[in-house]
């Protein structure tokens, strides 16, 4: 993990802080998570403070400091999938894996988010499992989107 | 034609050519080509933005793929943006040599075959699935297949940032400049001066389409006279208001006209450096806007001494990391900057204090998109559509209980009756329309009486709404106005930044006092009405409190859904205060349980299962619910196997 955080400050040589945040959406995106690790050498790069570095990366919703699961679900929580009912989804999402927000699942599969608004309002309600999204979902067409999920692992 | 001499030949036939210039015949013929007007083999298109692929139309174009491979025919397939009808999605088009371009609707991938084999083999129309025809240039109509510019979501709405998407390839330049693309920009370089060109946009009465409104070309000068060595262009593509997808589609479905519409602007403030700013919820125009700097750079549009003018011009991407409050101008500068996106004070303004303390223009995607037309047609024929302070077009995006959904854009002053009843076919399942809530967390709602008011950002400001983004979110009587303004309280109370008091905590109390009103206290409490009525009392003193002295527009907006929905819908407060109910039945925790005693056999299931021991009784005797204990969880019901809970 350490090589590949090295990697990507490799490519931000003389970087300044305007490089900050593309830098830790990159390690991110690589890792899936950010580590103290990378925070630290992120830090230590561009020559601020990892006190600081720690406060910009909590300040933003995107960033996360543990790992997610395989099958990360973000569900949207904006106005049009509220009003066509995204609070029941995401009940139902949360009694059916046993996590709350935030959390996931102890086999590590699946991990949860909300989302505001993934600018797909006209097929409210929606999810992002994976970059892929499920329009018009109800809390009983959960059971087979969560399934199809599961046997992906089993094949 | 090979890729290269396409370029060659738009560079020096069409993008080199003097204002007013003509093409000659060869010329004109060729272009034909290159929009897809004269075309050999038929084409295909599918609406392949985000909501297309929501609704399957990845599946769609395996589907396409694998039939066109098995049959052995050869058809190009085009993946275009979104044409603003996402209820419709996925969406399918067919164009055969010397036709018109067909259009379907609903197309899962299991149409694929019977459509494109009835189409593509025996020159037929389907009955089924028929959106309607385009006209394409001078070919053939279809009989019996109505023009889809006469479909009655299409036809008030006048498209000048949407005219290309869904219909034009988004990541083609080449068909971009065969449609006269990007020569109003270089035009432009050669006939006006900075000045001259905030003076236009000025007159053409175009106001910023972020939410604030403020008059474009009025910015521009304030940037363009403010001493400096170097000033910025920042387009806000943040889109944070849930809701609303414009900015969105527009990227994905029309880059160049975004590029284009930057360049001009970057021009009449003379900045020479750019940046895009865009929500990383949104990768697809990510990528799709990426592809098409690419292909400006290598046409010579963006970068050094733009086609011998020496104007410099360059376009970086900075991708948002999901803070609603990074909308706002100075947050978002803070965020570019790489700190914490907190808003500041303001003045000073961007326009003379901005991006790394340089003067700054900072625009919304939707206003930028106008940009283009505004110097092709002139500010005059921009200044007549719309309404006297409200010139132009405004693009919505339809969302919630109606029957179509997707993205409008009309002239300013189409009421909203219009919008909801004829456009977007009123009300989905015949129920009956309660509000429309537009602005997003910023704005309020219009009810049936104000159904008549036109839209434009001063008439929409008095009857206590907004013109916000542009989200319309279309409620029912099965919506309920307290649950709607608790839950924009919530979204604001989350996205607050902390930064001033008054936002930070005054939303959570706001918040905590709309659920008071929409929960049943959990022990019972010993004053909880007279609480709950104090906390309606105070909430628009607490509302007025936040407005006045938040630091930023979150904080100073933040109190209208509250406002507005008490405003309209009083007796909707009136009734979860007092009386302890929610008509729609969208509050869960004001149901009242009772056991219906002839189906309960005392099995005390619900017994165990209730969290605060609300259910009393003894085993094979019916149980009951002390209704000051219970919260109404619905844990009972989950439990019950004879179906002995009843709800109201
Ligand atoms: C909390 C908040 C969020 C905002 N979000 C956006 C946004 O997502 N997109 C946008 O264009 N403007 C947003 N704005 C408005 C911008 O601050 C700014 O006024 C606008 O980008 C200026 O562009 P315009 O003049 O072209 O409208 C927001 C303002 C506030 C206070
Ligand atoms: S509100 Fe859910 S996609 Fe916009």
């Amino acid at each position: 993990m350490k090589d590949r955080t090295e990697e990507i400050l490799n490519k931000y040589a003389n970087a300044d802080r305007d490089s900050l945040i593309p830098i830790l959406q990159e390690v991110q995106d690589i890792d899936g998570w950010l580590s103290e690790t990378a925070l630290t050498s992120i830090g230590n790069h561009l020559g601020i403070p990892v006190s600081k570095v720690y406060g910009v990366a909590t300040f933003y919703n995107q960033f996360r400091f543990h790992p997610n699961g395989k099958f990360h679900i973000q569900v949207c929580r904006g106005t049009a999938c509220h009003v066509l009912g995204s609070a029941t989804v995401l009940e139902e999402l949360q009694r059916k894996l046993k996590i709350n927000v935030g959390e996931t699942t102890k086999d590590g599969l699946f991990s949860l988010e909300i989302v505001a608004c993934i600018g797909t309002c006209g097929l409210a309600p929606v999810i992002n499992i994976n970059g892929n999204f499920h329009a018009g979902v109800t809390a009983e067409s959960l059971d087979g989107i969560i399934d199809s999920y599961k046997e992906k692992i089993n094949n | 034609m090979e890729m290269i001499s396409q370029k060659n030949f738009l560079i020096s036939e069409v993008l080199n050519l003097a204002q007013g210039e003509s093409y000659s015949s060869t010329v004109t013929e060729d272009l034909k080509v290159l929009r897809n007007e004269k075309i050999e083999k038929p084409i295909i298109f599918v609406g392949a933005g985000t909501c297309g692929l929501g609704a399957g139309a990845d599946k769609t174009l395996l589907a396409i793929k694998e039939y066109l491979l098995t049959n052995k025919i050869d058809v190009d397939i085009i993946e275009t943006g979104c044409i603003g009808l996402c209820s419709s999605e996925p969406l399918m088009d067919i164009q055969i040599p010397g036709k018109n371009r067909i259009s379907f609707e609903k197309v899962t991938h299991d149409l694929v075959i019977p459509i494109l084999s009835t189409v593509l083999w025996h020159n037929i129309i389907p009955e089924k699935n028929v959106l309607g025809q385009f006209t394409t240039g001078e070919n053939e109509q279809w009989d019996n297949v109505d023009n889809i510019s006469d479909h009655p979501f299409f036809k008030p709405q006048n498209r000048i940032v949407l005219q290309n998407c869904g219909i034009r390839n988004p990541i083609s330049i080449e068909e971009y400049i065969a449609a006269g693309g990007y020569r109003s920009f270089l035009n432009m370089l050669k006939t006006y001066s900075p000045a001259e060109i905030c003076d236009k946009v000025e007159l053409s009465g175009l106001r910023g389409r972020g939410g604030g409104g403020f008059p474009a070309g009025k910015k521009w000068k304030f940037a363009l006279n403010t001493e400096s060595d170097q000033r910025y262009l920042v387009c806000n593509a943040d889109e944070g208001d849930p809701g609303a997808f414009m900015d969105r589609a527009v990227i994905e479905g029309d880059p160049h006209r975004l590029i284009e519409g930057m360049a001009i602007a970057a021009f009449a403030i003379t900045a020479t450096k750019s940046y895009v700013y865009i929500r990383a919820e949104y990768p697809l125009a990510l990528k799709r806007l990426n592809i098409a700097i690419e292909q400006a750079k290598e046409y010579g549009l963006i970068g050094k001494n733009i086609f011998g003018s020496g104007v410099d011009f360059e376009i970086k991407i900075k991708m948002g990391a999901g803070a609603f409050v990074c909308g706002e101008e100075t947050a978002l500068i803070h965020s570019i900057e790489g700190k914490r996106g907190m808003p500041r004070p303001r003045p000073p303004f961007p326009a003379s204090q901005g991006l790394f303390g340089k003067p700054t223009i900072i625009n919304n995607v939707e206003t930028l998109a106008n940009i283009p037309t505004i110097i092709e047609k002139g500010e005059d024929w921009y200044a007549s559509i719309g309404t006297e302070k409200s010139k132009g077009t405004k693009v919505f995006a339809l969302s919630g209980k109606v029957a179509l959904t997707g993205l409008v854009e009309i002239p300013m002053g189409t009421t909203v009756r219009e919008v909801i009843f004829d456009i977007a076919g009123g009300i989905k399942g015949g129920k009956k329309f309660k509000a429309v809530q537009i602005g997003g967390p910023s704005g309020g709602c219009i009810t049936e009486e104000n159904l008549d008011i036109p839209i434009d950002y001063d008439s929409l400001l008095e009857v206590g709404a907004m013109m916000g983004s542009g989200g319309l979110v279309v409620m029912d009587e099965d919506t309920c106005m307290v649950d709607v303004a608790k839950f924009f309280m919530d979204f604001i109370q989350r996205e607050s930044c902390g930064k001033c008091i008054p936002c930070r905590e005054g939303t959570r109390r706001m918040l905590e006092i709309l659920e008071d009103i929409t929960h049943k206290p959990a022990n019972g409490g010993s004053h909880p009405a007279l609480k709950r009525f104090k906390g309606i009392t105070q909430i628009e003193k607490l509302a007025k409190v936040i407005k006045e002295t938040s630091l930023c527009g979150l904080g100073q907006t933040a109190p209208n859904p509250v406002l507005s929905t008490l405003k309209w819908f009083r007796n909707e407060y009136e009734e979860h205060i007092f009386e302890r109910v929610c008509d729609a039945g969208v509050c869960t925790e004001l149901r009242t349980f009772t056991i219906d005693v002839d189906n309960c056999i005392g099995c005390m299931l619900c017994v165990k299962k209730c969290p605060t021991g609300a259910i009393i009784g003894a085993k094979k005797t019916p149980h009951f619910i002390v209704q000051d204990k219970c919260i109404s969880c619905g844990s009972c019901e989950l439990a019950c196997k004879f179906d002995a809970i009843l709800i109201n």
